[in-house]
């Protein structure tokens, strides 16, 4: 082979990993711009009082307390809902549904599920939950709402996570004459369960911070107190960024900017505990 | 290390709902004030108030538009519509179908400023150059005597009752000789979801025009003067020219609710129209009653 | 056969076990339940787009709805024509589409065949930062710190325009391109790699020739994973697109995709009113276009598995 030849070749090569790589870089530099911006420009806003007290004049003072319990209940309102069925639909799918057209359906309608818009679940929130149900703009018609979006999810994950527990398990444990729901019951389940709190948090994580669907259902700008109740209206963290997003006349800019530092972090945390699970639970194994 | 993350979490799920659910001290009525962006921090001022007189009571303002108000009153999902706009007859049908009786209550009033970049020469408009500028036909700022730049014309989207109110008012002129209601808002027109961001636009686009109410106008945005012919002379928004009636495009300030309030809403509502109320409207930027 | 039992000692036995058979019958039943939950989900968002949406076809034709280009709900009398959204969302996908396709399938390539562990191991958490970033914060972004920028850089009345919405788009489609582009790189038997170093070719031309016709296509799944997500994502758009009505011409023009006209105009609709059921129906056509792409990735990813498959 002539060495000109050979040369050549490796030039493209170096070419074109260093396109590669400047691509990759193209990828990186955006979010760490973005993190370090929200940190740069929100932590001037951060302060205990921020954190704890709820908005005062017409939310250029005060804190944000109500739209971050808001976030949390939104938060606990969709797992409760989303987790049990979601599990309980992902061990149909693995232990007891038959390979037929029913089972084909539901994993399509699961597919699809996962692909809706979220406007398209805050219309379909309105359209169920607010008017036909009656439950009108309340916490119960976001969570239900954010509920059927987190299904997907949580349906998926479940079944994953048992579809991993080794046949062997299964079937020693019949053996021994435990019945079908004793085995899951005892063995599966605790087997799956990093896998499964995995995908709840990770649900959780992407209620924090849906806008859409609660922009629909009607999240409340000011609520000076916080919510008695599942029917009263809430504040959250995203449609709260979303208001003060153009900076209310007389609000410091780094208010807008500490409310987005704060749903950061929240939705991030719960990334980072779903992904510290996962890794934990892989190491075990 | 699993098990005892299954207790860990949910214990501390619970006891944050416990001692929120504490802190709530429960009990107590509820109103809802829904609708109107411009009315938004009117209302918020005035149930801030209300409630540090009225502990018991937990007031939810929401906006973001009056179209919203009203389709919420409509709907049942409000006690209070606040509405930047007048309620429209097919509307007050659409309620009645719905057994709703919607009753109609003065609180404010705005003179509804249209604002542009301070470094914008012009400082004053006939309401006929407004129409033109929102329909469309006027695209330059030199045809109106400023800089040689394309107008970027900022609006409110449908939600608002701005949208509707100014689109009545003053791009279809109505009420002077050259009322058009065939007119729409042009198709270059940004139509934004906030008054907010309309307002901050202004602040950070030398080319752009919007108009806010005037609670929302700060240093950082010009007012322009209107005419309401090119005979009058330009009249700058504020509390007085509204009240005396020579700002061209003044309008009121609307509460909306199903049939005459009773119980804590009417409390509220007669708090929001006594004299210490009315103190606030000037406080917050607008305009009082009288 | 085990020895009869006096009936006193039997009976406890038989109907402890009936017992639990019941409980347990009882539990299938809640199991099988939640499997037909997520169907009756799906069906129940198609039953309702249908009832409050298709009316919308009894007021404007379809062919005015889809084709028209006036859009005055709060008119007298209000008309509705969907073409500036089609053509807006057609316009930020684009230019989404083309910025995360090939940065993403690049950056997959590199991740996947060429990064040392440590750099892959850097790399993928912030990758997944970027996943977890919700789009309201994006929108925020876009807002506070692209727009000015992309007004400035070309010179334009105003940064909030179809541009800046693909930009921000792109870096919301990037994580899943990048993720499925790479598993389906992965999956790319070694065999097949071994088998072009052994005839002389570099590692480039491996890539270039082996892995990524191998990986199509997946690779092609992860496209039409981002085209859907850049088509339905709402706030980001509804914050910098700028909202304008008319058919947007140039990606510079403030344009309003289908999502932002949904999420502007909700709140203003009475149940069963015009503008609600156009809303509605915009809705309808968002959820069929967003379907077809999604179940078209799903098929194409599941062929690849199977061509891989062991």
């Amino acid at each position: 082979m002539r060495a000109g030849a050979v040369s050549k070749r490796q030039l493209s090569q170096r070419t074109a990993f260093s396109l590669l790589i400047v691509a990759t870089i193209i990828v990186i530099l955006p979010v760490l711009a973005i993190v370090i911006q929200i940190i740069v420009n929100g932590a001037d806003a951060i302060s205990l009082e921020f954190l704890t007290e709820a908005p005062s004049q017409a939310g250029k003072a005060g804190g944000i307390l109500p739209a971050i319990v808001g976030t949390f209940y939104l938060m606990l309102g969709t797992i409760i809902v989303a987790l049990p069925l979601g599990v309980m639909a992902g061990i149909y799918l693995t232990e007891y549904a038959r390979d037929n057209w029913f089972t084909r359906a539901i994993n399509l309608a699961i597919v699809n599920l996962a692909g809706v818009p979220s406007i398209v679940y805050g219309l379909f929130g309105l359209g169920v939950f607010v008017l036909l149900f009656h439950f009108g703009m309340s916490l119960l018609s976001a969570s239900l709402t954010l509920a059927c979006q987190a299904l997907a999810m949580t349906v998926t994950t479940s079944r994953e996570a048992i579809l991993a527990v080794p046949r062997e398990y299964r079937e020693g444990s019949l053996a021994v004459g435990a019945t079908r729901w004793q085995t899951i019951r005892h063995l599966v389940l605790p087997q799956a369960s990093p896998g499964i709190i995995t995908g709840a948090v990770l649900a959780m994580s992407r209620a924090a911070g849906e806008t859409a669907p609660i922009l629909v259902v009607g999240a409340a700008f000011l609520l000076p107190g916080l919510p008695q109740s599942p029917l009263d209206q809430f504040m959250a963290l995203p449609y709260h960024l979303y208001t003060v997003a153009a900076h209310i006349p007389g609000m410091p800019k780094s208010t807008m900017w500490g409310v987005a530092l704060v749903l950061l972090v929240v939705v991030l945390s719960f990334n980072v505990l779903a992904t510290v699970i996962r890794l934990r639970a892989r190491q075990r194994r | 290390m699993r098990k005892r993350l299954f207790i860990i979490l949910p214990v501390v799920v619970v006891v944050v709902l416990v001692v929120t659910i504490i802190a709530l001290g429960g009990g107590g009525s509820s109103i809802r004030i829904i609708g109107s962006n411009t009315v938004t921090p009117l209302s918020a001022v005035w149930a801030e108030e209300f409630m540090e007189t009225h502990p018991e009571v937990s007031i939810a303002v929401s906006g973001p538009g009056s179209g919203v108000g009203i389709a919420a009153l409509i709907n049942g999902t409000t006690d209070i519509c606040q509405a930047s706009r007048k309620i429209k007859q097919s509307e007050i049908d659409q309620a009645e179908a719905n057994g709703v009786e919607p009753y109609e209550i003065q609180v404010a009033t705005d003179a509804l400023s249209v604002v542009v970049h301070p470094s914008n020469p012009v400082s004053e408009l006939t309401i006929a150059q407004l129409s033109a500028i929102y329909t469309g036909d006027i695209t330059n700022w030199n045809e109106v005597g400023g800089n040689d730049v394309e107008i970027v014309a900022i609006a409110r989207d449908t939600n608002s009752g701005t949208h509707v109110f100014f689109k009545e008012q003053v791009v279809q002129m109505k009420g002077l000789p050259t009322e058009d209601e065939s007119l729409e808002y042009g198709g270059d027109v940004l139509m934004l979801p906030s008054t907010e961001e309309g307002v901050n636009q202004v602040a950070s686009n030398p080319n752009s025009i919007f108009y806010p109410g005037l609670g929302y106008v700060t240093e950082e945005v010009k007012p322009l003067a209107i005419k309401q012919t090119a005979d009058s002379i330009g009249v700058l928004p504020s509390v007085q020219t509204a009240l005396d009636g020579t700002y061209p495009i003044a309008r009121p300030l609307l509460f909306y609710t199903d049939g005459e309030p009773t119980g804590v809403t009417k409390d509220f509502i007669d708090y929001c129209l006594s004299s210490e109320g009315q103190e606030k409207v000037i406080e917050v930027g607008y305009v009082p009653l009288e | 056969m085990l020895g009869k039992t006096s009936p006193t000692t039997a009976e406890p036995g038989e109907a402890l076990r009936r017992r639990w058979r019941l409980g347990e019958k009882l539990i299938e039943g809640w199991i099988f339940l939640a499997g037909i939950l997520t169907i009756a989900v799906l069906l129940g968002i198609i039953a309702l787009l249908l009832k409050e949406g298709l009316p919308a076809f009894w007021y404007t034709s379809p062919w005015e709805f889809l084709f028209g280009t006036k859009w005055y709900p709060v008119s007298e009398p209000p008309t509705f024509g969907i073409t500036s959204f089609f053509v807006a969302t057609l316009w930020v996908t684009l230019v989404a589409t083309a910025i995360s396709v090939p940065i993403g399938v690049a950056c997959a390539a590199y991740l996947a065949e060429v990064a040392p562990a440590k750099v892959r191991e850097t790399v993928k958490p912030i990758i997944e930062i970027l996943a977890g970033i919700p789009s309201v914060v994006m929108g925020f972004i876009g807002l506070m710190l692209l727009s000015p920028l992309v007004q400035s850089a070309f010179n334009l009345n105003t940064g909030l325009c179809g541009l800046t919405a693909g930009i921000m788009l792109s870096l919301m489609s990037l994580p899943i391109i990048i993720s499925v582009s790479e598993d389906a790189l992965r999956a790319v038997p070694d065999d097949f790699r071994e088998a072009s170093y052994a005839l002389g070719a570099t590692k480039w031309e491996t890539i270039r020739h082996v892995c990524i016709p191998g990986a199509l296509s997946g690779i092609t799944a992860a496209v039409m994973l981002g085209v859907g997500r850049a088509i339905g994502e709402t706030m980001t758009v509804l914050m910098v697109a700028g909202g304008a009505l008319a058919v947007p011409v140039s990606p510079t023009d403030p344009m309003m995709p289908m999502t932002a006209a949904i999420a502007s105009g909700i709140g203003n609709a009475v149940r069963g009113g015009l503008q609600y059921q156009a809303l509605f129906a915009i809705g309808l056509i968002l959820f069929v276009i967003t379907l077809a792409v999604n179940l078209i990735a799903d098929r194409v990813l599941e062929r690849q598995k199977r061509k891989f498959a062991r």
